[in-house]
């Protein structure tokens, strides 16, 4: 439930971050996400054109935030919490004025299911060996490394460390859009306002955790999502604990493996700093 | 440069009255209509006016206290979470207090204020202990326990916070005495519209006349010149991260002893969040602040009024604000090329 719309967006998130950006605005590209998919699977009646959607939806609001961070070498965390607020006012706007303001149940055509394992799934399970070996394996991975280490070295190459890093936040924004896209048309079937409830910044932690590698952000999206659906084996053995305590599992899980697993060594060196080229 | 500061200000003025007006098309609404309609909302009566106070006023507390982490460097983005600690330790004492002996009003609210302080800043706290101990980053620890915070108020407000009667998730009722003084009992005008402004030149006394405020503007714009001037930044962070949380602890203090009266999940509506564009606007300058906490309360009041008669709302808020943002992210960059906040070492 909780794990693979994280994943996704944890997978997205590394790449953005091997690059040298911190995509704060990772909640609202899953938001965005979410809400797109839901209303073109709506409109449509396709559940796959509402992913794509999800996913467009996604890959614009991070490239519109690209365009202040990246090209403008304006502050990350102020563009991305303003993308988050942006994108959690647009949908629950467009959300009441379409569908009144109580937001009734709303219920679209979800992925079809195959064995247990959907379309997304299995693309979730592809991207992260592909996405792995873009980054390890490729001119264009070491680049794009580089660019989140040392910009000026990979700009005296003859790379542009602006456009590497446009690249890496669209991998961000693409796949946060999906992730979201996911929630909505793959697990639940509908949207509420602020539905995403913060997974996306489960995700940014989920990357640290994962030491920068897709893999193991793949297997720390799992652990969050091993926690959450702990508190339905629990309740089903009757164990008393408060369900507030479950419900803020997944965010404590996330806060409590950054406090052990502290911030190591492997972090982008120029993670979160603007390059602005020497003129 | 004083003349300077005006021009910012009148541009920075019509630049957000631009922005409301796109949004409003965006959204599709008559432009004209809607905007007389916030205007009602916001200054048409004294009703409307008393309501702008008070909703400018958490934006001002809270919008202060993101002020004064992010001119020391700490990217404080939980102040919604502070918030509702801030309302709970002030919901615990209310407890206590209604338990015990009757005391003089202004005593019995002072303790729930420093109550509601208390846990802001401890919240807070914990988010500058996780950085400074182990290197967690502080966007990300107070983001996480935004989250935290709301099903902690959630739990409490159905277990030990609980009223009385133990029938709806929420705390029993603030005798008259334990509220807030209202110089009018027809409006929510309350005493803590006139505190905020003092707080608020409190905090430009601090930043820019008390050594300690050197030091959080010296740490924020480069900690390693601090370290170098023999100011350690590890030290100046906590307290810049606390006091910010104490601030946003005493916004939610103050919106539960003025306006709610009693504390139940839905106690925020997204005030920590909106402090952060809130602060921005203002320059991250507690006067500022002042002006931009009175125009987003306005527009919020007055959106508020929107909502009656159309299908959009309060939401709308968000987007102006995100907007506003943007463009003075934008402007500046484009200007002078130099990013706002300048804080290149910032966690």
């Amino acid at each position: 439930m909780f794990s693979a719309p994280i994943a996704l967006a944890a997978i997205g998130e590394t790449v953005a971050q091997k690059s040298g950006v911190l995509n704060i605005g990772l909640e609202g590209a899953m938001l965005c996400g979410a809400f797109f998919a839901m209303l073109v699977s709506q409109v449509t009646g396709s559940p796959w054109l509402g992913l794509a959607a999800g996913g467009a939806a996604g890959l614009a609001l991070t490239l519109f935030q690209g365009w202040f961070t990246v090209l403008l070498a304006a502050d990350q965390v102020v563009v991305g919490t303003a993308a988050n607020l942006f994108a959690l006012g647009l949908t629950s706007s467009l959300f009441r004025m379409r569908y009144g303001q109580s937001g009734q149940l709303l219920s679209v055509p979800k992925l079809p299911v195959f064995d247990g394992l959907d379309g997304v799934l299995l693309f979730m399970l592809i991207s992260v060996g592909v996405v792995w070996f873009l980054l390890m394996r490729t001119a264009w991975g070491l680049a794009l490394r580089a660019s989140g280490e040392h910009p000026e070295s990979v700009e005296a190459a003859g790379f542009s460390v602006l456009k590497l890093r446009m690249q890496g936040l669209a991998f961000s924004g693409l796949y946060g859009g999906l992730g979201g896209a996911y929630l909505a048309v793959g697990i639940t079937g509908s949207f509420a306002e602020n539905m995403t409830a913060g997974r996306g910044f489960v995700a940014i932690a989920m990357v640290t955790f994962g030491r920068w590698n897709p893999f193991l952000a793949l297997g720390a999206a799992l652990l969050v999502g091993y926690a959450d659906s702990l508190q339905f084996t629990l309740q089903a053995r009757n164990i008393a604990l408060p369900h507030q305590l479950f419900i803020a599992s997944p965010y404590l899980v996330a806060l409590l493996v950054l406090v052990f697993a502290g911030k190591g060594t492997l972090v982008p060196r120029a993670l979160g700093t603007a390059y602005v080229k020497e003129r | 440069m004083n003349r300077r500061r005006m021009l910012q200000a009148l541009v920075t003025a019509v630049g957000l009255l631009i922005i409301l007006i796109l949004t409003l098309t965006a959204f599709g609404l008559p432009v004209m209509d809607s905007l007389k309609l916030i205007y009602q909302g916001a200054f048409g009566d004294k009703f409307a006016l008393s309501r702008t106070a008070v909703k400018s006023t958490p934006l001002l507390l809270a919008g202060l206290g993101m002020v004064v982490a992010w001119r020391g460097g700490m990217y404080n983005i939980g102040g919604e979470g502070q918030f509702i600690v801030g309302g709970l330790f002030g919901g615990i004492v209310a407890k206590l207090l209604m338990a015990g002996p009757s005391l003089p009003p202004v005593l019995g609210i002072s303790f729930i204020l420093v109550g509601s302080v208390i846990g802001g800043a401890l919240w807070a706290s914990l988010s500058a202990v996780l950085y400074i101990k182990r290197g967690v980053e502080v966007v990300i620890s107070t983001i996480l326990l935004n989250f935290v915070a709301i099903q902690l108020l959630s739990w409490a407000v159905e277990g030990p916070l609980q009223q009385a009667k133990h029938q709806l998730p929420q705390t029993d009722e603030l005798p008259g005495s334990l509220m807030l003084w209202r110089p009018n009992a027809q409006l929510d005008f309350h005493a803590g519209v006139l505190l905020a402004p003092l707080v608020a030149i409190a905090m430009y006394v601090l930043l820019y006349k008390t050594v300690l405020g050197f030091r959080i503007r010296l740490v924020g714009a480069n900690s390693r010149a601090a370290r170098a001037s023999r100011v350690e930044p590890r030290t100046t962070q906590f307290q810049a991260l606390a006091i910010s949380g104490a601030l946003c602890g005493l916004a939610g203090g103050v919106e539960y002893t003025g306006m709610a009266g009693l504390l139940g999940t839905d106690f925020s509506q997204g005030w920590g969040f909106m402090a952060i564009p809130v602060a921005l606007l203002g320059g991250l300058h507690p006067v500022g602040t002042i002006f931009s906490a009175l125009f987003f309360g306005a527009v919020f009041a007055g959106s508020e009024n929107l909502g009656r008669f159309t299908t959009s709302g309060s939401t709308l808020l968000y987007v102006i604000q995100a907007a506003a943002v943007f463009a003075l992210v934008g402007f500046r960059a484009l200007n002078a090329r130099s990013p706002m906040p300048a804080t290149p070492e910032a966690a």
